[in-house]
């Protein structure tokens, strides 16, 4: 795919966030769908090409009345929407069709019809993992954390740092889940969960989704919306167990994913204006930092107490407040997107002035896959 | 008793025929000398399917852990140690640690453990590992 020869035309969250038990799962998806429809002029019989995660394609385009020439389940975690969109602009480009849907609805908090993972003890994570207590992706994917922070010298201070960094934009974000700043002091003293992450360096747990809609850019110049381009990807994968990845101090899914997302669009890292890093856990933008290479290894911890991430900051992260004080339905990638586009539109809550090109990236699972995808409003 | 038991596969039994007579098996290449870990009938390394398991001594260190305050229904109450260790012929694995104050001031990243085996049931008995007793060698 030729950078910047595919554009996102439209691009909308559900209508309400939070705690939504008015609708499904699957209603999430589709009520995301029809904002983002609405959003680009366009109606059902306009989409040939429709990629989700969690619910199967089929669901969604049935549902909304979709006949797709072409789709997309992949399912590599809360990163599964990067890689539908790289997926999508390659489609596209390869002409397997024209107008991609890509939607993403979950009703994390209020279980509203949840797509369900069958535990199979059979699995590598069954006999290898779960009989020692793991479940929930806190008890799964904080385990490299603590040999990162001995290795780096980063602290649970700096942690706790990046969550008020980023309660601090979401306090800009009427549509942010969390309303009241809090300190280093206030995260360290929050309950503990699993040693060393305490809750308020846990995401949230919310309802929520989010539709993006891409086609050529060719075609993009003819919609009422700003295209917002795509300049370039990449999607990688290490392993399917957390106790299988390589070095817990860096994640190769994470240096594939970014080596490929910045060779595609061409640029270097002082040509980004805006940050999105998918934060599960308040680690995981400090191994991104690093394996994107904005920082050196061991380093991401003066990023943030030198606030470059803050309000005001030299490279602006997690603009929405993130994960952790924005929404997190469970597979987060979705708004990290959202927000992404929304900065290269111009309409964020806390709009970078004269932001040109975002870099938005995803964590799977248990570390277990990466997509990155680098948005520009430039044409 | 935890209820999340491993269900052995073909590709595993030998490991878990193993861990019930008190050995953690691992399988090294023939072709290329590495150790790998979960067993598998090919080397990860270099595909060959010529492999060996042998007894691993048991030895460890700890390399990342975390302490569960919120444990899962079948776990208890207390709070407990999920860990990750790299045993002495290279590979890693996860467990508890066990024999110890489940605490940060007891789990000291890269200190030395040992293997101990508990019966689960009539089929699985776990590997889990303990601070290494120095004194209990002689």
């Amino acid at each position: 795919m030729k950078s910047k020869s595919i554009a996102v035309v439209g691009a909308a969250e559900t209508t309400r966030m939070g705690v939504v038990p008015e609708l499904s799962n699957l209603g999430l998806n589709l009520d995301a769908a029809l904002n983002a429809m609405a959003d680009a002029g366009l109606i059902p019989k306009d989409i040939d090409g429709v990629a989700t995660a969690g619910e199967h394609p089929w669901s969604v385009a049935a549902s909304l009345g979709i006949t797709p020439k072409w789709v997309d389940g992949t399912n590599v975690g809360g990163c599964s929407y990067m890689l539908h969109v790289r997926h999508a602009a390659a489609a596209i480009a390869a002409g397997y069709c024209t107008t991609v849907l890509i939607t993403h609805g979950e009703s994390g908090r209020s279980q509203v019809a949840p797509a369900r993972y069958a535990e199979n003890p059979a699995s590598l994570f069954g006999q290898f993992e779960a009989p020692y207590g793991l479940g929930v992706p806190v008890t799964q994917v904080t385990l490299p954390a603590m040999r990162y922070l001995k290795e780096t010298g980063t602290t649970e201070e700096d942690l706790a740092l990046l969550a008020v960094i980023q309660r601090e934009w979401a306090l800009k974000n009427p549509r942010a889940q969390t309303k009241v700043p809090i300190t280093v002091d206030e995260v360290l003293g929050s309950p503990m969960i699993c040693y060393p992450f305490r809750r308020l360096l846990c995401c949230l747990v919310t309802d929520g989704g989010g539709a993006l809609i891409l086609t050529s850019a060719e075609r993009a110049k003819d919609f009422p919306t700003k295209p917002v381009y795509i300049m370039g990807t990449g999607e990688g994968v290490e392993h399917p167990i957390v106790s299988m990845m390589h070095d817990f101090t860096t994640s190769r899914a994470f240096r594939l994913s970014g080596e490929a997302a910045f060779g595609s669009a061409g640029i270097t890292h002082t040509d980004v204006d805006h940050l999105m890093l998918y934060d599960p856990f308040a680690h995981v933008p400090f191994y991104a930092l690093e394996d994107l290479g904005f920082c050196k290894r061991g380093e991401a911890k003066y990023f943030y107490r030198e606030r470059r991430a803050a309000i005001g900051g030299a490279l602006p992260v997690n603009t929405n407040g993130g994960g952790l004080s924005y929404q997190h339905s469970g597979m987060y990638g979705m708004f990290a997107l959202q927000e992404s586009v929304r900065q290269m539109r111009g309409a964020a809550a806390a709009q970078i002035e004269g932001a040109k090109i975002s870099v938005c990236h995803g964590i799977g699972s248990m570390f277990s896959a990466a997509g990155t995808i680098i948005f520009t409003n430039e044409a | 008793m935890r209820s999340a038991r491993p269900l052995p596969t073909p590709e595993t039994q030998n490991f878990w025929d193993g861990c019930r007579a008190g050995e953690l098996r691992l399988q090294r290449c023939r072709a290329c000398h590495q150790v790998y870990f979960p067993p598998r009938p090919f080397c990860p390394h270099c595909t060959s399917r010529d492999l060996d398991a042998f007894t691993a001594s048991g030895r460890a260190t700890l390399y990342s852990y975390i302490i569960n305050h919120r444990p899962r229904p079948d776990m208890g109450t207390e709070p407990h140690s999920i860990a990750v260790v790299t045993l002495e012929e290279g590979p890693r694995m996860m467990t508890n640690i066990i024999g110890c104050p489940q605490t940060p001031e007891a789990l000291q990243l890269d200190m030395e453990l040992q293997v101990v085996f508990e019966v689960q049931n009539e089929t699985i008995t776990l590997p889990f590992f303990k601070p290494l007793s120095h004194e209990a060698e002689v």
